[in-house]
């Protein structure tokens, strides 16, 4: 039998290829464009090779933006990981209180980003706010305006709020669908609890745990509009995080080059550690 | 090893069951001897898992009490009433080696390392998974996987019971012979009480010395495999039991004779008949009917071809009747007469074997 060779089958993927390309293609080329350039008034550019890139690369100031958020994700997840499993193995599998429980976890997932920021800067403030007032009147020393510790404590306390309840949901979907069997098979084995979780629980949300972690890898790894409207990077310099630096390059001080250059080489950093953690997780299966 | 006694067990899955048909399992008594090869034989959701379940511990009877050796073990768990059972999907640890699977229930119990080698070892020889030990458990086939799972429980030398619940279903039909046999083997050899659940009559069959009938939460007949099929107890053990199952046509009955198409019909119990009227079936397998010069009159409908043996069905009045005509015999066409062996013809009130 021939096999019928039709080249008019490209004109299908056209309009893939057309979206793709204004959606992603064509901004990051623009980026690309710039960070190779020295940008003047009046669309005046100028060849610079890769000098931009070597400046935010010796930059001290992108060095401790780039500690400050790999800190700040390492911290989250160390938390957030753990707290979400353990809610979700502790939440009821049947009964009334499914629903009552997810609804009530799904909720923070629900609030817009700029108003969790909101929420939590009232929430805190010092004189006025329920959690601020709270800790000073409980003897802490708290002022997320003032001192970076408290700053930190509260972004952090704010997406674990947030985005705990992801790493839940997830999690407790892959709880459900172990069969019965397991567990059953596990009592008569005479399992304790904890073998359960560890060689049945455990693996069985191996691939759920690997894209909760790879999603709030990325997500807080790229955090900005609650951090801005909660501290707005302070105070000082305290909590800027890579994205609060960037846009402070390219639109407060308007170096488009050196913003494009940091901006290649944030999206590099993500798109590598998403890659060697998910290559590292998924080694085994190709066995 | 224990003889196993359930009494008076009654259970449901609702929580103030009210009418018969809440009941999943409806009041049954039942006594297994130890070592034994059971089989509970049924059509799906007849209420044998429920009952395997209720043996094991992993579910609560509503009523009734079952004893082990004479000692009450309603209330105990699975692990108190040290039993085994293997699943219909296998069941393995995925992230251990097949070793580490089935040491899992030694380790569990804290029996002493060198002891769980020799019990790994002896089970791992029995179920042909020596080569094996090393490989990680995840990485093996079907069958391979309901090996492991059936290794963990015959690894605990001192468990009461082991329990089967479908366990040849996910395997390819030319494995399930092999798997078949080595549990059988098995029985032999380690003498342990086994109690096998399936809707498979082969399977039920080759297996156990004794087989269970269940319907509809109800036991409908206890017997040794040659019992079931030569004497069953109800129209539905005839039926379910047999390749084909067991003809079953309306009668009446006069003077401790069936008639049927107008013909009085010699049975095995007519004499325990004292009824008369309607109500009564007549029972008889196919292989106990053969063409003769005269009785009921039929219609030759169909000839299948089986190997050894034809299966012949023909029709009287609406009602199918099958028969085994071995290869050499000719087969008359249009209408014939048939003779049933009145040995092996009974009578069945509403259902039940007349007695």
């Amino acid at each position: 039998m021939n096999k019928t060779v039709n080249q008019k089958a490209w004109f299908l993927i056209l309009p893939v290829v057309l979206l793709v390309a204004f959606n992603a293609i064509i901004p990051l080329m623009t980026v690309v464009n710039y960070s190779v350039q020295e940008s003047f008034g009046e669309n005046a550019f100028f060849w610079s090779g890769v000098r931009w890139f070597e400046d935010v690369l010796h930059a001290e100031r992108f060095h401790f933006a780039l500690l400050r958020q790999s800190l700040f994700t390492a911290i989250i997840l160390v938390i957030e990981i753990p707290l979400g499993l353990a809610i979700a193995l502790a939440m009821p599998r049947k009964g009334p209180w499914v629903s009552v429980c997810l609804v009530l976890m799904a909720l923070p997932l629900l609030i817009p980003w700029n108003v969790v920021g909101a929420m939590w800067n009232i929430l805190a403030l010092p004189d006025i706010g329920l959690l601020g007032r709270g800790l000073n009147a409980m003897g802490f020393e708290y002022n997320y305006t003032r001192q970076p510790f408290s700053a930190w404590f509260t972004i952090i306390l704010m997406d674990v709020w947030h985005w705990t309840s992801l790493v839940v949901l997830l999690s407790y979907a892959g709880l459900v669908s172990i069969p019965e069997a397991y567990y059953q098979a596990a009592k008569i084995d005479g399992a304790r609890q904890w073998a359960v979780f560890r060689y049945i629980q455990l693996p069985k949300l191996k691939y759920v745990l690997t894209i909760a972690i790879l999603l709030r890898f990325m997500d807080s790894f790229m955090v900005y509009t609650e951090v801005v409207v909660l501290t707005g990077g302070g105070p000082g310099n305290s909590t800027t995080f890579l994205s609060i630096d960037l846009v402070k390059t390219a639109l407060g001080q308007f170096d488009l080059g050196p913003a494009a250059a940091m901006s290649l080489i944030y999206f590099l950093i993500v798109l590598l550690l998403s890659w060697l953690f998910y290559t590292l997780m998924m080694r085994n299966e190709a066995r | 090893m224990a003889n196993i006694v359930l009494r008076d067990l009654r259970h449901s899955y609702m929580p103030a069951p009210k009418s018969d048909a809440d009941w999943a399992l409806k009041r049954l008594a039942l006594e297994w001897a130890d070592g034994g090869a059971y089989a509970l034989l049924g059509p799906s959701g007849c209420g044998k898992t429920t009952l395997l379940n209720l043996i094991s511990g992993l579910l609560a009877p509503t009523e009734g009490q079952i004893l082990f050796d004479g000692r009450d073990v309603t209330k105990a768990s699975p692990e108190e009433r040290n039993i085994a059972q293997v699943f219909q999907f296998p069941v393995i640890y995925d992230t251990m080696t097949v070793y580490d699977n089935l040491a899992f229930p030694l380790r569990n119990r804290r029996v002493a390392e060198r002891d769980v080698d020799d019990r790994v070892r002896e089970v791992a020889t029995m179920l042909e998974l020596d080569s094996m030990l090393k490989h990680r458990a995840a990485g093996l086939t079907a069958d391979g996987k309901q090996k492991i799972s059936l290794g963990r429980g015959l690894v605990r030398s001192d468990v009461n019971v082991i329990m089967f619940d479908e366990p040849l279903t996910v395997i390819d039909p030319h494995l399930k012979w092999v798997l078949r046999s080595k549990l059988k083997e098995l029985h032999q050899r380690i003498r342990r009480t086994m109690i096998y659940v399936t809707h498979d009559q082969t399977e039920a069959l080759t297996f156990a010395n004794q087989v269970v009938v269940m319907k509809d939460g109800e036991i409908v007949q206890i017997g040794t495999p040659v019992e079931l099929f030569e004497r069953p107890a109800h129209t539905f053990v005839g039926h379910f039991i047999g390749s084909p199952g067991m003809n079953v046509l309306p009668c009446d009955v006069r003077g401790g004779r069936a008639i049927f198409a107008g013909e009085a019909i010699e049975t095995a119990n007519g004499a325990a008949c004292r009824g008369e009227g309607k109500g009564f079936e007549l029972g008889v397998r196919p292989e106990f009917v053969s063409f003769a010069s005269e009785g009921v009159p039929v219609d030759v409908v169909k000839v299948l071809d089986a190997g050894r043996y034809r299966i012949v069905e023909t029709t009287h009045g609406g009602h199918t009747i099958k028969m085994l005509v071995p290869e050499d015999e000719s087969i008359p066409q249009g209408s014939a007469r048939l003779r049933f062996a009145p040995e092996r013809t009974r009578i069945y009130e509403n259902g039940w074997l007349v007695t």
